[in-house]
């Protein structure tokens, strides 16, 4: 299990280096002045021949590509243009915000979705299932930022429950991380994104769920729980559900890379301080500091999600063995 | 060689009626297949469907600006908030989703048939060095990748396609490898290799017939995987700014602001946009229950 893991992680680490090898030539070997992406060009021409000298742009490609990974080690990914701040500070105040929201949407998605999906197919060919079926499969179709613009109509601006944008009250709040989420008006500002990113995680688990539960309760030992007499809600959820959730648990690794996707797009809708949200407005702004540095950690947060799935999936099936 | 081609043929013929078979069978299908065909429709004849320009300014007799106006029958959408006709922009918009959908799923499942089959077939080495490959593709964050190429391209629609086709191939190689691994070892390519087939032939006159349902599949989905992503590109502001479409309808509706007062400028496009992806789900769920068996009489 031990060496599995490590094994796993050094794929990870692995996979964040190419990844980000990839864009740092994606940005250097594209058309236009490739020294754009590293300093300001609205700055004057002799402070920036220094900066130029200060970050080896002078230098050949290659020697650029060592000093990148050397500061990649050390997390520095250089100042952004628009804070005049290093990029890994913005990132530090962001992530928090990014990751709560995910994993509260993911949270709900996925144990509704597995509870309801198991229900689906117990109740095979009931009306229920159907309309399960079809408000899961319209909540995926449906682009959930469209899904977001109207829930804001309604939810919002129609009826004024809950607020609409960003993460907190105008004039409210501080900078510690208490007083940033550890309070009443935050939550009111999570509550409306949550489901709205809930409502299109929910299919995946949901769908996968129901067709598990049907192959597992084709199995004999179901038949020999009937034949005990043993209730049926219990046969449903400690018997059945508990073997079908294996191929949830593998989908939901694969799907975590397009969920993040889903995320950016919530959070440009709700305003909602994150790490999709900044990476949009720093390409709008060309601050390409920062747009390199937020690609470069949300690759690295889904391949840890991706991870904690896999050790997960192992803990699920005794049957794994890692050795 | 003649012999293969009629078995290949009977393969296609066959899928196709298995389809009709469930089509008629399963309302959801048939809802499908008949959105879809008028979608398809819509986007051929859109320049002539479509009654304005897409950027046309509209006034009221007065002479003022007919500024966000709700649905009527002059202009069944409603109005933007400059005068624009919204129903227009939405049937429009209807050619440029079908044209990325269909370029960039043909592109991703002919690229990832072609890495499939070549990476089942060859096994050993090949097959492990393009399976790392795939897995560093999956890697890769979508949305994330497709804003940071769009800082460096210029924005156009073919940039789109060419983004969702670069990370989408993966997903198509990965099923048709599995296929082809199992197809591989089975005694008619034996036989042909016998016979003195050379490995291209092999692979696309003896392989490639057998996996042509499960390709034809894995596209529907792309499909509906290439709008939903030049969709959600366009709403972000990526789109191409020449190129009317249902994601830029709503970047706009957005930007400015109108997405809280004008609900039916919010409404049009995005329903548009559920109905084409729901019919064309339901199409390829048809399709999918030719192609794999075990599902039938699910």
């Amino acid at each position: 299990m031990l060496n599995f893991l490590l094994r796993r992680i050094g794929v990870m680490f692995l996979m964040i280096f190419l990844v980000s090898t990839m864009i740092f030539f994606m940005f250097r070997l594209m058309p236009g002045d490739p020294t754009a992406f590293v300093v300001d060009p609205s700055i004057p021409t002799e402070a920036r021949e220094q900066l130029l000298d200060r970050y080896g742009l002078n230098e050949s490609l290659f020697v650029q590509y060592q000093i990148f990974i050397k500061d990649l080690v050390r997390l520095d990914f250089g100042d952004s243009y628009f804070y005049n701040r290093p990029a890994i500070e913005i990132i530090q105040e962001k992530l928090a915000a990014t990751l709560i929201l995910m994993i509260a949407a993911m949270i709900i998605a996925y144990t509704i979705g597995v509870l309801i999906g198991a229900l689906m197919a117990w109740r095979r060919g009931t009306k229920f299932e159907s309309f399960a079926i079809t408000f899961a499969l319209f909540f995926r179709s449906a682009p959930t930022f469209w899904i977001g613009l109207i829930a804001i109509l309604v939810v919002s601006v129609q009826f004024g429950l809950l607020p609409a944008q960003g993460m907190r009250s105008a004039g409210t709040g501080g900078g510690t991380f208490s007083e940033m989420f550890l309070n009443l008006d935050f939550l009111r500002h999570l509550i409306l994104p949550t489901i709205v990113a809930s409502l299109y995680f929910i299919a995946t688990p949901l769908l996968i769920m129901r067709n598990s539960m049907l192959e597992v309760m084709s199995e004999d030992y179901i038949e020999m729980a009937r034949a005990k007499g043993i209730k049926e809600w219990k046969i449903l959820y400690y018997h059945a559900a508990r073997n079908a959730l294996l191929p949830v648990v593998t989908a939901g690794a694969l799907f975590i890379g397009s969920a993040i996707g889903g995320q950016v797009l919530l959070e440009v809708v709700f305003s909602w301080p994150g790490l999709g949200r900044e990476i949009v407005t720093a390409v709008t702004r060309h601050d390409y500091p920062l747009a390199q540095a937020c690609f470069i950690i949300i690759s690295a947060v889904v391949m840890f999600m991706n991870l904690v799935a896999d050790l997960m999936y192992a803990f699920l099936d005794p049957r794994i063995s890692y050795n | 060689m003649s012999e293969v081609k009629v078995k290949k043929q009977a393969n296609t013929q066959s899928v196709f009626k298995l389809f009709l078979k469930n089509v008629k069978k399963d309302k959801l299908a048939m809802f499908g297949v008949v959105v879809l065909i008028f979608f398809i429709g819509v986007a051929i004849f859109s320049e002539a469907l479509a009654p304005h320009g897409p950027r046309d300014r509209h006034y009221t007799e007065e002479g003022t600006i007919k500024r966000l106006e709700a649905p009527s029958l002059s202009h069944p959408f409603g109005t933007t908030d400059v005068g624009r006709d919204i129903f227009s922009q939405v049937i429009l918009g209807t050619k440029t989703a079908l044209t990325v959908g269909l370029l960039a799923a043909l592109l991703v499942t002919i690229v990832g048939s072609v890495v499939g089959i070549i990476s089942g077939y060859y096994g050993g080495v090949v097959d492990t060095v393009i399976m790392r490959v795939v897995d560093f593709f999956y890697a890769i964050p979508f949305i994330p990748f497709v804003i940071v190429l769009a800082a460096v391209l210029k924005p156009s629609i073919w940039n789109i396609i060419l983004a969702v086709s670069l990370l989408s191939w993966r997903t198509v190689a990965r099923l048709v490898r599995s296929q082809v691994l199992s197809i591989a070892k089975r005694p008619f390519i034996k036989a042909g290799r016998v016979a003195g087939a050379g490995d291209i032939r092999l692979m696309f006159k003896y392989i490639l017939p057998n996996v042509v349902p499960l390709i034809m599949l894995e596209m529907a989905f792309m499909v509906n995987w290439a709008i939903a992503a030049e969709a959600s590109i366009a709403f972000l502001g990526f789109g191409d700014p020449n190129v009317p479409s249902w994601g830029q309808i709503l970047h706009i509706v957005f930007t400015t602001g109108n997405s809280r007062v004008a609900w039916w400028w919010v409404t049009a496009p995005g329903m548009a946009i559920v109905l084409l992806l729901l019919s064309i789900f339901f199409v390829a769920r048809a399709l999918e229950e030719v192609v794999d068996p075990r599902l039938r009489g699910r």
